[in-house]
């Protein structure tokens, strides 16, 4: 039997405020266990929450990204649990009346373009970091866990889609678009290596046509995009076996594991989760009226989906325009190489190509490079000039990335200046012609297939750095 | 009218472990708020706003400014146990 996976994905984003949702405390990323932490992130008896008014705003920012209605009022509530995370021995969240509901994202995939829809996004507190420490001290199934208190209240926005997405793949380009719009947003720094962004699937099978759903399967612990789509991948390939075993699905939550590439269930509890959710007492309603809203919407920058269309405008492929308008940095130096008279499509492959990998392999982010949209449409001209070949291109490109200078800098330094001039070329040319005089022959009775061996012989003794274009020139003009 | 509740299932969830005696007790007191409950639920309500939060008001936020923490030693000081910075409890087996 043929099976459709039916998927939703909860998206946890920690917003980049300058303080944590509810108290004072600075929001950090690696400061030393329990240095951020007052009487209200550890729950201390007559503490009181107040609500930071920045986070409401992302929230707010979030939520007309994704193209939501925000509430008119809106309501914390109590999620009741115990678990040793969060001081409180509760979580302050959003129940029944989230701020931000029914908005939607477009994707684009090999597999056609789809609207995913978004239920709700509504605002929480995260919760602190435990470490799990086993007998001598070991990480593992444990004997003894450690806590941490510093992302306790950290501003955490969850993003909830309708279960529309109907394959692993769609389900990454939907994470890889809600990254996108939350990075252009600015809210967030969406480090999925950090936790800053966190992806949890729900994903059930049913039979091909049929309208009912499966019993699904919570996968968690997904850290970074190609684990989303691999993990989801297997997670279908496992649910059609018991399927077609006769065997049903167990509702239940699993864990992705990145090395062995498999999911597994986690311990669960007998019972399911009662979280008791009630109206949070200690914090009063939100009210957000028509001129909020539209303060904050016109705040907003350009989505991804906006600069794709301009990008594909100026030519560009649906997948290079869609990972520019995703990365805005990189979305910035092409629009600024662009503006300085670069071609568009040479310098938006230069950055999804060799950019990209550069910046992957030595762990950077492009504002950390020295490249920028100036150096960019220099090189640019460069190609174009005929002072520079395509390969000796993305080895200048290396050098200026890496910060050896200007890319004329890096050409003359690296000695790539490629050779055009007819005076400076002629004699080596000659001197190959002279060499090969059977291929040249071949050539003059009009066997134009030898034309690539002579360039190629030329390319050779002079070192690569002959413009191909000039040597073909001058043999021609030799052959008469 | 008579509401069933579950007391033990309630005790489970609170994590409190109470005798056969202690659950009759607390069963009744806890049918005796539901029914007043069930009673208040039964009113018509079409047209009222529903009340979230007993005051008034909405909208009390702080800005989005950064203040002083506790010191951390006098902060693990206060806790049963501790490792280095970290507070230390028993094995936790489950996630939330």
């Amino acid at each position: 039997m043929k099976f459709e996976p039916v998927i939703g994905i909860e998206t946890h984003v920690e917003l980049t405020t300058a303080s944590k949702m509810f108290c004072g405390c600075p929001v950090e990323f690696g400061a030393p266990p329990n240095t951020n932490v007052c009487p209200v992130c550890l729950g201390l008896p007559g503490a009181l929450p107040v609500v930071n008014h920045t986070a409401v705003e992302y929230a707010m920012k979030i939520g007309l990204g994704l193209q939501c209605e925000i509430a008119p009022h809106s309501v914390f509530s109590r999620k009741n649990y115990f678990y040793p995370d969060m001081p409180k021995n509760y979580q302050i969240s959003q129940y029944d009346l989230p701020l931000c509901i029914d908005g939607y994202i477009d994707i684009e995939t090999d597999e056609g373009s789809a609207r995913v829809g978004i239920t709700r996004v509504h605002m929480e507190e995260d919760t602190g970091k435990s470490t799990h420490l086993g007998a001598g001290g070991r990480i593992g199934a444990g004997s003894q866990t450690l806590l941490d208190f510093n992302r306790a209240g950290v501003p955490l926005m969850e993003i909830v889609s309708e279960p529309d997405l109907r394959s692993a793949v769609q389900a990454r380009a939907y994470a890889e678009e809600v990254r996108g719009v939350v990075k252009r947003l600015g809210v967030s720094d969406v480090k999925l290596e950090e936790g800053s962004m966190r992806f949890d699937a729900n994903i059930s099978l049913r039979p091909e046509g049929a309208s009912t759903f499966g019993t699904k399967v919570e996968v968690k612990n997904m850290n970074s995009l190609r684990s989303v789509q691999r993990a989801l991948e297997y997670e279908i390939k496992r649910q059609a076996a018991v399927l077609e075993a006769g065997e049903e699905v167990v509702q239940e939550t699993r864990h992705w594991n990145e090395e062995d590439g498999t999911t597994a269930a986690m311990r669960s509890k007998e019972e399911a989760f009662d979280y008791r959710y009630f109206p949070e007492p200690d914090l009063v309603p939100i009210a957000v009226d028509e001129a909020w809203r539209s303060e904050v919407a016109s705040g907003l920058p350009e989505l991804p989906a906006q600069a794709r269309e301009r990008y594909r405008a100026q030519g560009l492929e649906p997948t290079t325009a869609g990972l520019l308008s995703r990365e805005v940095d990189l979305g910035r130096v092409f629009e600024d190489a662009v503006g300085a008279g670069a071609d568009a499509r040479t310098v938006a492959n230069w950055l999804t190509g060799e950019v990209t990998a550069w910046l992957r392999k030595e762990s950077l982010l492009l504002p950390d490079s020295h490249l920028d949209g100036a150096a960019l449409a220099e090189l640019e001209a460069m190609v174009g000039a005929g002072d520079l070949s395509a390969t000796a291109a993305k080895d200048v490109l290396g050098g200026v990335l890496s910060g050896e200078g200007r890319p004329a800098e890096v050409a003359e330094s690296r000695d790539l200046i490629q050779v055009s001039d007819s005076a400076s070329l002629e004699p080596a040319v000659d001197a190959v012609l002279a060499a090969n005089s059977d291929a040249f022959e071949k050539l003059k009775s009009g066997d134009h297939k030898v034309m690539g061996f002579l360039i190629g012989q030329v390319m050779r003794s002079t070192g690569g750095k002959a413009d191909p274009a000039a040597v073909t020139r001058i043999i021609n003009e030799r052959a008469g | 009218m008579p509401i069933d509740i579950d007391i033990a299932k309630v005790a489970r969830l609170a994590r409190l472990a109470l005798s056969d005696e202690e659950l009759d007790l607390y069963r009744a007191q806890c049918e005796v708020v539901l029914e007043h409950a069930a009673l208040v639920q039964a009113l018509p309500t079409e047209g009222v706003e529903p009340t979230s939060h007993p005051l008034r008001r909405t909208n009390a936020f702080r800005e989005d400014v950064v203040t002083e923490c506790l010191d951390t030693e006098e902060v693990l000081a206060q806790a049963p146990d501790r490792d280095g910075n970290y507070f230390r409890v028993p094995p936790i087996l489950e996630e939330p």
